[in-house]
């Protein structure tokens, strides 16, 4: 699980000096920058700190007694939420793979821009050389395109071997050969004095494709980089009460059944357990989607994940943790994605019909040249291999992951993350679309009701007092009213509101009915405060969850986009219903719990569908996990977002619908350039049976088709719009 | 003719230090953070000048 990498001193830093390397979320421009790195080196025996924005990162020097838990509260005093990084996730993996294809890629642009200055003064000049030269620089091309072709041809000869070994001839194995062919034909050609080198093809194969992989790899990353796991939501600290009534803390994977633990305000449940003092409420949004605030009293179970919102309360831990329902929905979540991993990327399927269809060609146009037309081993084995080189799928090796970096960088503009390589591929696929409504369809957080009806005096003066305060209701008051003053002699008492009293002496309360005095029915439990000031009449304030501006819009869209709509929320039947009437969705069903959700997607599955699962909560994770695609709110649990192959920032929902959009442009892109190279392929390989094919003619063939098909994934700029 | 293998070995020359180069500070890892790297050029290392005490000196 997550653990403390402590590397020894190096020879730079001071003897004692530690390394703590953490991970940061939300951090995204050089505000954050300089506010984490300058708000760390203030830490006292912090020497250095450093942040990498592209993985989220920071590399945190110290002094021998330093306390990574400080470094992770001085960051959540900064507004970001870190965990210690843990070794065995490696991102760095990731890293050495994208610097090692990189070196592939500097590596064969040198041979590519050395090899074809020489090979083309070969083919151009060859008249007005002498047999001499002719000779030196045909090796002198030998000497460079042998050593670059090999290494920068490494990432796919191991892939190709690794294939083979699984018993399955995969892309790699026709680049392999020819590459491989390439250089063998050259040297003979060299040999025997002929003009037929492919040395300059030797280069440009592995280099054309190598720009592909990296463009890959760098989708790839994007996807990782958010390196959160359900895991990090266990790796919290408790409070747990001893035997003598003194308070220890401790790992939350370290409470045992039957352990005392304190709460207080603000913190989250990592285990399931009993109420056993206190009273307090309680934010189960994450877990069941329920808005309103949850009152817990002693007695009460309650599950893993809740938030603890105004009074402390002790809990007896139930469950261990592996017994959590937080563990539980982890367990869920591993069965989807191993559904998922089922899925065959068209790149696969498409390799699955080229490679036999060209190997079986190569060997044929061999065999037919060599024995039915008799000419010779040598002419044979060419025109043989020059098929090979010809249809080497440079194009196809640029098709996908071209039209995926624009369609990535599209959407990325639009703060919509494309979070697994073949999203957008799955995504184009999806016919039903299934929203939670808490979070999701919703903004997931209290907004103030009839603003208008409200004098602005009562407003502002009560917006004073809740300026004070964490409570949910109490900042959704001072959101409403803006910026302005704060009752400074303000004090809040928990789980009742805040009392504040003016310099003449008058009294001004804020929080419960009962605590402000006021007499009335209870309007929907946690959704109401109470503002009085003095003996005037109490003014009241009505909060929900409202829906996103643009939902109903957004519903409106994916419908004409040919998508099936519904909901599938834990909340209450009336809330659902009434959200589901507001943005036009006939299908809806209500108070569902996480196992519920994913057997209804496991219905729909079974039904032929493809879903879009959209959702935020803990409860969604699992759910998340199962969809043929998923995207989430930015606003999301770690746990959920991890599970998420989208994730969108911003109240505006209609991202999910443009996502669906760009994704059918993209993958309309990406099949044009499967039919493109496939058209391309179809000229080639009559020319290469025929023995037309010369060297200039293979490489010229290989640059343009690899240039038409980057240019036709640029397209999807001008197309996108909804 | 030595005039041209003087030219090609002067080329070959030329590429190899570029690319040893580009592999250098590749593996000093200058291309970890590109996203961060093109933030960090807006940011000011230095405390603001005191332009009050510059006046006295």
């Amino acid at each position: 699980m997550v653990a403390l990498t402590f590397s020894p001193s190096a020879a730079d830093r001071p003897a004692h000096a530690v390394r703590i390397e953490l991970l940061v979320r939300g951090a995204r421009c050089a505000n954050c920058l300089t506010k984490i790195e300058s708000g760390l080196r203030a830490v006292r025996g912090v020497t250095d700190a450093r942040l990498n924005l592209t993985t989220g990162k920071l590399v945190v020097d110290a002094e021998a007694p330093a306390d990574p838990q400080t470094m992770i509260g001085r960051l959540a005093e900064l507004g970001y939420e870190a965990w210690l990084f843990d070794p065995a996730k490696a991102i760095s993996g990731r890293e050495q793979e994208g610097r090692a294809l990189l070196v592939c890629l500097a590596v064969s642009g040198f041979g590519v821009a050395f090899v074809v200055g020489l090979t083309d003064a070969l083919w151009y000049g060859a008249r007005d050389m002498g047999p001499a030269t002719r000779l030196m620089i045909s090796w002198l091309a030998a000497l460079v395109a042998s050593p670059t072709a090999l290494y920068a041809g490494s990432p796919f000869f191991a892939s190709a071997i690794r294939s083979i070994r699984a018993g399955r001839a995969n892309m790699d194995v026709p680049i392999s050969l020819a590459i491989l062919f390439s250089l063998g034909l050259s040297y003979y050609e060299t040999f025997r004095g002929g003009r037929h080198t492919y040395f300059d093809a030797a280069v440009m194969l592995p280099f054309l494709l190598l720009i592909g992989r990296y463009l890959d790899f760098l989708v790839r990353r994007k996807a990782s980089s958010a390196a959160a796991d359900i895991v990090a939501m266990q790796a919290v600290q408790v409070r747990r009460l001893r035997e003598d009534g003194t308070l220890e803390t401790v790992w939350a994977r370290d409470v045992r059944p039957g352990d005392r633990i304190l709460f207080s305000a603000g913190e989250r449940v990592p285990v399931d357990g009993d109420v056993v003092e206190g009273e307090t409420s309680l934010d189960v949004s994450l877990l069941t989607g329920e808005t309103a605030a949850h009152l817990a009293r002693a007695g009460e179970r309650i599950e893993a994940g809740a938030i603890v919102l105004d009074r402390p309360i002790m809990i007896r831990a139930g469950k261990p943790l592996e017994d959590s329902l937080v563990a539980r929905i982890g367990r869920l979540i591993e069965a989807g994605q191993q559904a998922r991993n089922r899925y065959v990327r068209l790149a696969d399927r498409a390799a699955a019909i080229y490679v036999p269809l060209v190997h079986g060609l190569a060997l044929a146009v061999f065999l037919v040249w060599f024995i039915v037309l008799h000419a010779g081993l040598a002419v044979a084995l060419r025109n043989g291999i020059s098929l090979l080189i010809v249809t080497c799928p440079c194009a196809l090796g640029l098709a996908v992951p071209a039209v995926q970096v624009v369609a990535t960088g599209l959407l990325f503009r639009r703060g919509v993350l494309v979070k697994s390589g073949d999203g957008l591929e799955r995504l184009a696929e999806a016919d039903v679309a299934v929203f939670d409504k808490t979070g999701t369809l919703t903004e997931g957080r209290p907004r103030l009701l009839d603003a208008a009806a409200i004098a602005d005096v009562t407003l502002q003066r009560a917006a004073r007092l809740a300026r004070v305060s964490h409570h949910p209701l109490a900042v959704a008051l001072a959101e409403a009213a803006g910026a302005g003053p704060v009752s400074l002699g303000a004090r809040e008492i928990p789980g009742s509101g805040i009392e504040a009293v003016e310099p003449n002496g008058t009294r001004c309360l804020l929080g419960h009915a009962t605590f402000v005095g006021a007499e009335s029915p209870p309007f929907e439990t946690g959704s109401e405060i109470w503002y009085r000031e003095g003996d005037c009449p109490p003014a009241r304030f009505a909060f929900a969850d409202q829906l996103r501006p643009d939902a109903a819009e957004t519903m409106q869209a994916l419908k004409r986009l040919g998508l099936k709509v519904e909901i599938v929320s834990g909340d209450r039947r009336e809330t659902v219903a009434r959200a589901a009437n507001a943005t036009a969705i006939e299908d809806w069903t209500a108070a569902v719990n996480p196992v519920e959700k994913t057997e209804h997607l496991k219905r729909l599955r079974a039904a032929g569908r493809k879903v879009l699962m959209v959702g935020d909560g803990l409860n969604d994770a699992a759910a998340l996990a199962l969809a043929h695609v998923s995207m989430s709110p930015g606003t999301a649990l770690d746990a959920t977002q991890a599970n998420a192959d989208f994730v969108f920032q911003g109240a505006s929902l209609l991202p999910v619908a443009q996502a669906v959009a760009a994704s059918r442009t993209a993958r309309r892109r990406m099949l044009e350039n499967f039919g493109f190279a496939a058209a391309y392929n179809a000229v080639a390989i009559p020319l290469a049976a025929l023995g037309l094919v010369t060297p200039l003619i293979a490489s010229i063939a290989m640059a343009s088709s690899s240039l038409i098909v980057t240019l036709n994934a640029l397209r999807q700029h001008l197309q996108d719009r909804i | 003719m030595p005039g041209l293998g003087l030219i090609i070995l002067a080329a070959l020359l030329l590429g190899l230090g570029g690319l040893a180069a580009f592999i250098w500070a590749l593996k000093s890892g200058q291309y970890d953070d590109l996203e961060g790297a093109s933030w960090r050029i807006l940011i000011d290392e230095d405390p603001p000048v005191d332009t009050q005490r510059h006046r006295r000196e």
